[in-house]
């Protein structure tokens, strides 16, 4: 029972992880940005080429798998995203469809179709009893990593000057602007971020998730349910909310097998039913 | 247009021409429906992929319904497509192989799907909107794939045997009557949709697509609008699905994958929303772009469509959308006034106060 | 508007005219090649269309004096886009043999023109025992499930087995393995639980956790060969190989593609497959040290093995018959046999299916890299669902 609970929050946290770039970009910067897993995914690849053509350790290779992607999203950011803020959703949801299908295809011509596989540290493997639970070792290191993200952006957010300009650039650009502060470089920093951030979750899970080049395409609807039943507004919406899908999701797997599949999508729909903006929604 | 003029002003044999004169043929698109015949009879080595396209253009031709006139964003349309297919196919299977009445059953059932879910997409923003249909084609996949006892799980749904087309043309292997049949329908249905939104009812949907609240405020029954254009929809995505389901008489799972969803979506766009020939020339488009680069290159061709995607959208898609629009009035002669905004718009996401 | 239409139109027309011209010249024989080469099952279209072009690169594109044209096509892994794929290869290219076909809808989803068309089908990978039934014209070179499957079941319960569980990806071929294994394993007196896991279905911990609850013998698993690896990391890392449980199961689990990336977690389960890389016949270290030289280093695995088989049947059949097709180069198929890559093989004349051999084999490190290293064999396996029907 508490081994379900735990893996339900261990894959929660890793869904929070992956998708909470998103959160940044859809709900901070209303941006649709569904080439969110191609960042992810980037992240990964960075990970499992370092660890396994230049024996890089593990844990090294985590923080390049978020400083490549981020570099990777602020060019794209500054080169073709920035044009689009102003267009419809439509148009963003096309384009970052056409991005990901570039994305897919040139991973699969450089690297090829296959799984890429990663061998994690000896130390991150196993598991060990706790309090009398089972606990696996890289679950674990999951959710330390998850929780000390989660802390983090929340404090930058709501206590840092970066964080209330974001706030602000977001609420109003054209007043921020006026006010003197430099939105698109707020912009341009906020993307980069929220696609390192994504890289680390792609590297952190490839583990779990495994990695080819179809991923960005794969879970791409796990990164827009976290959100969208979170809300788009805050960080603390889509944690709670990965929690609860991934406790619900490997909960409903193992009490009750049969309709496992379907239990994360009703949630999501019944969800949105009742509360469209998402379950925390900020009363704007 | 239509709200300019006050209401006193304008007689009822006023607004009748006006809305006559809209709907008046064109002889431009008296020329793209030859063409289209022609091709039956000019083009027979190629009827297999054209019978794909008049399927996909009717499937765009549904998506254009809610999206281009009435704002909805769908990307989960695939719901009502694949319960098309597997009704038309389930019907072919254990109740007669006549096509038009299982294509009457496939639009029925879509249809009532349709009904039913229409009241989801009521509430919330383009991106609730997206998920909501999203899921339910999700689910709708997951149920085919556990009632694998009814639908042939994910080995297809096996041996559907077709009986001929009214009686007397059976379907053959260069696919030749399945074209004829599915351009008809495809033909049938498209006329109906342009009258429809050429009516008032048309209109008042096009006013919920550009400004709900304003809508509401003239005493348009806002809701009532949207359910029953969703089901509409529904109704030609269910017989877009069937006619797929009767030309290639198979069904896999495949009919309710998330990519059919999206391939009909980049369809629409390409050929430009909201004047329904957009999915028409959108099908031809991308169904010629991915045969023409998978025969190339079978690994990679995606990667070309996502660049054509991307410059697309970086060229101003709805710039293209309304020289494209511009040429097209120009060649039917509209004038520049009777054509309203058809311009490839979402709705500006609900600003909430 | 209309303009644009008609020049994509016209561009793809010129296309077609300009293939069909220069086959017309050369008097081809051509076979159309119809794989999954994008989408999640791109690695099965590569592994495949590496063998085919290799094997006619040793044997040459020329047989009963005719030249052998390869028309390769994406079916994306669509099963109605394989169907009007070969429609169209049948109607425009006048294709003498379809071949590929990587999953089971794939595979059935032409039959019907198969048979209308008399074009033989030659089915390359798709693994569920039903399609050779769904066409007089379909030879399969891979294998099917229950061949694999029923030799792990008798080969468990001989090694003392009682309780297992099987574990499978919830759609046709899990289901036709979880049905082989269980019938054939209960049949001798052992006892199955089932446990089924959805396709999309990223994480097997809850799956596992019931796995760890029921505490069998061994736990006897069939997912899609891409998420083996994660299922075996996560099998590891919940402890169950240390508590004991034998993981067993068909080849697809430790596909060759993908094991030696897996470590150390894969050591010592055991499969039931018809091929490893790791073969130790003259003819395997051949087709393997070619195989790797012409794809970087790619080590082939099943699914190779069954493209360059047919590949090797369709030269065969051709050379039997002339050069001539249909009928006549079907009844040639039959009854063929060679020595395969991977062992004897032979074609059933009854089935069309394949009989060959079946190995069982343990993961373990060999050179350096993680192989199915073979130690039993039995031999001459036919399909044990159609055997089981004939009698």
């Amino acid at each position: 029972m508490l081994t379900i609970l735990f893996d339900g929050i261990a894959y929660g946290m890793l869904l929070f992880v992956l998708a909470c770039g998103l959160a940044v970009t859809l709900g901070l910067m209303n941006f649709v940005n569904l080439a969110h897993g191609a960042f992810a995914m980037a992240g990964g690849y960075v990970t499992a080429v370092l660890m396994n053509r230049f024996g890089v350790p593990f844990l090294a290779t985590l923080p390049l798998a978020f400083i490549i992607p981020a570099i990777i999203g602020l060019v794209l950011e500054r080169t073709l995203y920035v044009r689009l803020y102003a267009q419809s959703h439509l148009d963003q949801v096309l384009f970052s469809i056409g991005l990901v299908f570039m994305a897919v295809a040139a991973v699969d011509y450089a690297m090829g179709s296959q799984q890429q596989l990663i061998q994690l540290p000896s130390w991150l493997q196993g598991r060990v009893e706790v309090l009398g639970i089972q606990v696996g070792l890289y679950r674990s290191f999951i959710i330390a990593v998850c929780s000390v993200l989660v802390v983090a952006l929340q404090l930058i957010l709501t206590q840092t000057r970066f964080g209330s300009r974001l706030r602000a650039a977001v609420d109003d650009p054209r007043v921020a602007r006026g006010l003197g502060i430099n939105v698109s470089a707020i912009f341009a920093v906020t993307f980069a971020v929220g696609s390192g951030l994504a890289g680390l979750g792609g590297a952190l899970g490839a583990e779990i998730l495994g990695l080819d080049p179809t991923f960005p395409l794969k879970f791409m609807i796990y990164f827009l349910i976290v959100v969208t039943v979170g809300g788009t507004t805050s960080i603390t919406g889509p944690f709670v909310a990965s929690l609860l899908l991934g406790i619900a999701d490997v909960a409903g797997k193992y009490y009750l097998p049969g309709v496992g599949a379907f239990i994360i999508y009703t949630l999501m729909i019944l969800v949105l039913v009742f509360r469209p903006q998402g379950l925390f929604a900020r009363g704007r | 247009m239509m709200a300019n003029a006050s209401p006193s002003s304008l007689t009822v044999e006023k607004a009748a021409a006006l809305l006559g004169r809209r709907a008046r043929w064109r002889w431009a698109e008296v020329l793209f429906w030859v063409v289209a015949a022609a091709t039956l009879f000019l083009w027979p080595e190629r009827h297999l992929i054209l019978n794909e396209i008049a399927i996909i253009g009717l499937f765009a031709v549904s998506l254009d319904l809610i999206l281009g006139y009435a704002g909805i964003v769908s990307l989960g349309h695939a719901a009502f497509f694949g319960l098309g297919a597997y009704v038309a196919g389930l019907f072919a299977k254990h109740v007669t192989g006549d096509p038009l009445v299982g294509l009457a059953a496939a639009g029925l059932v879509a249809g009532i799907l349709g009904f039913a879910t229409s009241f989801l997409v009521l509430r919330g923003a383009d991106l609730t909107r997206l998920m909501v249909t999203l899921g339910v084609a999700l689910v709708l996949g997951e149920l085919a794939n556990q009632m694998s006892w009814l639908t042939g799980g994910a080995d297809g749904l096996q041996g559907i045997m077709m009986g001929p087309v009214l009686g007397l043309f059976e379907f053959d292997i260069f696919g030749t009557v399945a074209y004829a049949y599915s351009l008809s329908v495809l033909f049938g249905l498209f006329v109906v949709a342009r009258m429809i939104v050429n009516s008032p009812f048309g209109l008042s949907l096009r006013s919920i697509r550009d400004n709900p609240l304003r809508a509401r405020g003239i005493g348009i029954p806002v809701n009532r609008r949207l359910v029953a254009i969703y089901t509409v929809a529904a109704v030609y995505a269910g017989i877009a699905g069937g006619l797929l389901a009767q030309t290639t008489q198979f069904v896999s799972l495949d009919v309710l994958a998330f990519h059919r969803s999206a391939d009909v979506m980049l369809v629409l766009v390409i050929g430009g929303v909201g004047y329904l020939y957009g999915g028409l020339v959108g099908a031809v488009i991308f169904k010629v772009l991915q045969d023409v680069l998978s025969a190339m290159t079978p690994q990679y061709w995606q990667f070309w469509i996502g660049l054509i995607l991307v410059l697309l959208v970086l060229a101003g898609r709805e710039r293209m959308t309304d020289r494209i629009l511009g040429l097209w009035r120009r060649l039917t002669g509209r004038s520049a006034k009777a054509v309203d905004a058809t311009r490839a718009s979402t709705p500006v996401p609900e600003v909430q106060p | 508007m209309l303009r644009r239409t008609f020049v994509g139109i016209v561009s793809a027309a010129a296309v077609t005219a300009a293939l069909g011209g220069t086959a017309l010249a050369q008097e081809a024989l051509k076979i159309g090649l119809i794989l999954p080469m994008t989408g999640p099952f791109a690695s099965t279209g590569r592994q495949i269309e590496a063998a085919v072009k290799l094997y006619m690169q040793q044997n040459g594109d020329t047989v009963a004096g005719k030249k052998i044209q390869l028309i390769v096509k994406d079916d994306t892994g669509v099963a109605d886009v394989t169907k009007r794929l070969a429609q169209e290869l049948i109607v425009n290219d006048k294709i003498a043999v379809m071949a590929g076909f990587g999953l089971t809808p794939l595979a059935l989803a032409p039959a019907p023109l198969a048979t209308q068309a008399k074009v033989p089908e030659v089915v390359m990978a798709a693994a569920t025992s039903t399609i050779t039934e769904a066409s007089p014209f379909i030879v399969r070179t891979s294998f099917t499930l229950p061949q694999a499957t029923v030799p792990m079941a008798e080969w468990a319960s001989k090694e003392g087995l009682k309780k297992v569980v099987t574990l499978v990806s919830d759609y046709g071929p899990g289901i036709d393995a979880e049905k082989a294994f269980t019938g054939a394993f209960t049949s001798k007196g052992g006892t199955v639980e089932n446990l089924r896991v959805p396709l999309a279905n990223p994480d097997f911990s809850p799956f596992l956790q019931k796995v760890a609850d029921a505490k069998p013998d061994a736990l006897f698993v069939f997912v899609p060969s891409g998420v083996g690896a994660q299922f075996m990391k996560q099998f590891v890392e919940r402890g169950l190989d240390k508590a004991g449980i034998k993981l067993i199961g068909p080849g697809d689990v430790t596909d060759d593609d993908i094991l030696n990336g897996m470590g150390d977690v894969a050591l010592g389960a055991i499969t039931t497959q018809h091929y490893s890389a790791s073969h130790d016949s003259p003819e395997n270290k051949a087709f393997v040290e070619a195989f790797k030289k012409a794809n970087g280093g790619m080590r082939p695995n099943f699914m190779a093995v069954g493209g360059y088989d047919g590949m090797h049947l369709i030269y065969e059949g051709l050379k039997k018959t002339n050069g001539a097709g249909g009928q006549a180069l079907i009844d040639a198929m039959k009854g063929l046999s060679w020595t395969s890559p991977r062992g004897p093989v032979s074609i059933d004349p009854q089935t069309r299916d394949i009989v060959q051999n079946i190995y069982v084999r343990k993961v373990e490190r060999k050179d350096g890299e993680l192989y199915n290293v073979e130690f039993a064999t039995i031999p001459n396996v036919k399909d044990p669902v159609k055997a089981a029907k004939a009698n």
